[in-house]
């Protein structure tokens, strides 16, 4: 009786790297690693031929020379004698400072006009939704330019606020000054403050990392005791008061330190032919702001709408059911659901703020791009070097930004089984 | 007891009363005020305050577009039409419209952007409604050809080689059909990649100079205006479609070499900002080329874009293929389809319905991303505003100008979102 084997066995043959689907895979990538190397092979010595017609080589030494520029918008200690390095940090805090402050205002609008889009009262839901199919369909450059324009051309000149029968006033009683300039705000101060911390060519203030320590520290101790609340709760079924003790908690040590410096606001001041004093937030950085903050908002409203409208109304009626009122309805049940829906595309229109922050070129905005990616690259010559440089800083920012959305995306998952 | 009672009630109705009409807080338009503006305190003041801020820009803005002056040369000749009122100056677009709209396009010449933008229409009807007769397609086939002749000009013989290199392609396709299927692929591509590199360039200088058939050739730096968007926006989407299915399979794919490429490629172009491509595209591409080659900035910037626009398109179909459910693959290996077969018939129709809402998002996204082209120095319209606002006429004017192309743009994209919202109603095959 002969015994069956299973399959015969078949001797490997060449043709089975093309036919055999065991193989071909390989095949297949051992060709396209070829093409691959292939390609960067011809990539690479174009390059090196270019560059060497030129008499140019590939360094990134230009970044320690003397910079020899001008930056408007200085977060940090510069001047043209800096080197071109420094303008790029320069740059680049400009850059995050920017991202920062038009994904906190993007956030506030995106997310009224996206529950107000939602809500019963028709003629407010018919007009954001005209607010939003309006910004989202226009490019994003228009509204930067506009707003810049707008700043510069139709806004009082500092001398239409001189003078008995001044044109212009300031607003905000008297604490902020809108020029065609820039907008001026109140700048704070300490009267008994602490010193600067010097770190090699890094100034920081000691007065802000006191404030954020304390901060930071008070809202640590505020989870705490809700926390210990909760543990009471579920102990004893009763919940104990903690509303005054968090408010405590929260503002009286902050507020206690702020005293203790003798912090107080410095106004601006009409002085000569421009004001004085505060805080200048340059056209170019209001325009990018609010370019950016307006059109992203439209973009997120959408987002926030989608979101809790995804979560299904027998959500609601079960926590009602269980005789949840409606404030612990939203905060217990449906914003968790909807928060899982709403923030990855959340942290990716961050990511595109961030990213459009570049188009500060246009109103002159002094960020990574207009600094590194602009007046170093054509002051020193240096194109490939310096636009390599930018990119991989980008895509560092992008990629930590995606970190942290993967990061929470893992945490809320749903488990399921 | 009953007696009495009867005698003591004096009537009785035998008739039913007509029903009573509603209060008036429950009819109409106090019903509608009631429920839609002022249910509620929170609502009331909205109601109020939205009201307000309409009344608002009514009042500011209606003498505004009242006053317009719509014929002068130069805002300062506005400004002495409108006598100190306020009013738009839309002069400013009668000027200069043609200019936006076609850049430097010579004027003569602007009945070739005009036709095909009306033949656009034409060729993307069948793929938009399904109702346009199918034969329709080969017009829309042969338009990409048509339209590069008509736009930058020149020989039709040249357009007309480098269309043959296609019909040569299919036809060893078809020829090379039996000897396998590597054989033929490899076949496939290889022969018209020869003749395109070493016959077509040789062969249409030959025909045509022996039957010149010519338009007036256009150069690339006289394109502007929204022409140039239309271009760059209608390239990039019909391009970067296809090349995101196959960047989002590369993603998918179980070979991990192919996988890695195609993440690595979606992450670093979706990382960096299209600002940077494009000047990488103007700066560094002199870089990477051998030494002497120069190629038309127009088309260095659609392929920028178009890679942009790809990643983005990769990642938006990924979430289509990933929503599919498994037995959907299962059941397409299970009747014996072969990978390109599965995908074209099983997995690609459903994964790209799915994402149709992303897609559109995509090339809505990439049509408002070609104004950045204006940042290396191609007179898009709001490089052509800038120029114009840079004039001593027009010096001062922006909301008219920017007004009207927000308006343009407007028109497409919202144009583009309405249709995704038809699109996905037509193909909606469940029953919620």
């Amino acid at each position: 009786m002969a015994i069956d084997s299973g399959a015969p066995k078949e001797s490997f043959r060449l043709s089975m790297l093309l036919y055999d689907t065991r193989y071909r895979s390989i095949t297949i990538q051992i060709f396209a690693l070829f093409m691959l190397m292939l390609g960067a092979a011809w990539l690479v010595d174009n390059t090196v031929r270019n560059l060497a017609a030129l008499g140019k080589d590939f360094s990134f030494d230009f970044l320690w020379n003397t910079s020899g520029y001008d930056i408007s918008q200085r977060p940090l200690e510069y001047d043209s004698t800096s080197t071109h390095s420094r303008a790029a940090i320069v740059g680049l805090l400009n850059t995050l400072i920017l991202a920062v402050m038009a994904c906190a205002t993007a956030t506030v609008i995106g997310v009224v006009a996206g529950v107000l889009r939602l809500s019963n009262n028709w003629i407010v839901a018919k007009l954001m939704t005209v607010y939003i199919e309006t910004f989202r369909n226009v490019p994003v450059l228009i509204w930067i330019i506009v707003t810049s324009a707008v700043m510069s051309e139709s806004m009082p000149a500092p001398r239409d606020f001189r003078g008995e029968d001044a044109t212009a006033s300031m607003q905000l009683f008297d604490s902020i000054a809108i020029t065609n300039r820039g907008v001026y705000v109140p700048s704070p101060l300490f009267e008994r403050g602490l010193p600067d911390l010097t770190l090699g060519s890094l100034a920081l203030s000691l007065n802000a990392i006191a404030f954020l320590v304390v901060v930071i520290a008070s809202i640590w101790i505020n989870r705490r005791l809700v926390a210990n609340a909760t543990r009471v709760q579920n102990e004893t079924g009763v919940r104990p008061r903690t509303w005054w003790k968090s408010l405590l908690i929260l503002f009286v040590p902050a507020i206690a330190l702020l005293v203790a410096l003798g912090f107080h606001l410095e106004y601006p001041e009409l002085r000569g032919f421009n004001f004085s004093g505060g805080i200048q937030m340059r056209n170019s950085l209001i325009a990018m702001w609010i370019g950016l903050s307006i059109y992203t908002a439209a973009f997120i409203a959408e987002i926030v709408r989608a979101g809790i409208m995804a979560i299904s109304k027998g959500q609601t009626e079960a926590a009602f059911a269980l005789g949840l009122q409606p404030g612990r309805t939203m905060r217990l049940v449906i914003l968790p659901q909807a928060l899982r829906v709403i923030v990855p595309p959340l942290i990716s229109q961050y990511l595109n703020i961030t990213k459009n922050t570049s188009l500060g070129l246009a109103v002159g905005y002094m960020d990574l791009r207009s600094t590194l990616g602009g007046i170093t690259i054509n002051q020193t010559g240096r194109e490939l070097e310096g636009m390599l440089l930018m990119m991989l800083i980008y895509l560092a920012i992008s990629l930590l930004i995606s970190g942290v959305m993967n990061y929470y995306n893992n945490r809320v998952k749903l488990k399921e089984r | 007891m009953s007696d009495t009672h009867a005698q003591t009630v004096p009537y009785v109705r035998d008739t039913m009363l007509s029903p009573q009409d509603p209060p008036s807080s429950q009819v109409g338009v106090t019903k509608w005020m009631r429920e839609n503006l002022f249910d509620g305190w929170v609502s009331a003041v909205l109601t109020v305050l939205a009201v307000a801020a309409i009344g608002y820009a009514i009042v500011h803005l209606y003498p505004w577009f009242a006053n317009s002056v719509w014929n002068a040369d130069s805002l300062t000749q506005c400004r002495e039409i409108l006598d100190g009122a306020t009013g738009a100056c839309w002069a400013v677009i009668r000027v200069n419209w043609l200019q936006l709209i076609f850049g430097f396009y010579p004027p003569d010449l602007y009945w070739r952007p005009v036709l095909l933008f009306v033949l656009l229409f034409v060729a993307i009807a069948p793929i938009l409604f399904p109702s346009v007769p199918r034969k329709v397609l080969w017009f829309s086939a042969l338009y990409p050809f048509l339209a590069v002749w008509l736009l930058w000009g020149g020989s039709l013989w040249t357009i007309l080689a480098v269309l043959a290199g296609f019909v040569i392609g299919y036809l060893v396709m078809v020829g090379t059909h039996k000897m396998g299927a590597v054989v033929s692929v490899g076949l496939t591509i290889l022969v018209p990649v020869a003749y395109w590199y070493f016959l077509a360039g040789p062969l249409a200088s030959g025909i045509n100079s022996v039957v010149p058939i010519e338009v007036t050739p256009v150069a690339s730096r006289d394109f502007g205006g929204f022409m140039i968007s239309v271009v760059i926006g209608v390239a990039g989407i019909a391009l970067s479609l296809p090349l995101g299915i196959l960047l989002a399979l590369g993603r998918q794919s179980n070979m991990l070499l192919i996988k890695w490429m195609s993440v690595i490629f979606i992450e670093f172009v979706r990382g960096v900002p299209l600002i940077t491509l494009l000047f990488t595209a103007s700066l560094l591409l002199n870089y990477f080329l051998p030494p002497g080659t120069n190629f038309d900035l127009i088309l260095r910037v659609i392929i920028m874009v178009t890679l942009f626009a790809t990643a983005y398109m990769a990642e938006v179909i990924r979430g289509g293929l990933a929503a599919l459910p498994r037995g959907q693959y299962e059941a397409a290996d299970a009747l014996g389809l072969d990978y390109w077969k599965a995908q074209r018939l099983i997995i690609m129709p459903q994964a790209l319905k799915i994402s149709i809402p992303g897609i559109v998002n995509t090339f809505i996204g990439l049509f408002k991303d070609t104004t950045l082209v204006v940042f290396i120095g191609i007179l898009d319209p709001i490089g052509r505003a800038s120029a114009i606002r840079a004039t001593s006429d027009w010096q001062g004017v922006y909301w008219e100008l920017f007004i009207f192309i927000g308006a343009v743009f407007w028109i497409f994209c919202f144009g583009m979102s309405r249709y995704s919202m038809h699109l996905e109603r037509r193909l909606k095959t469940d029953h919620r």
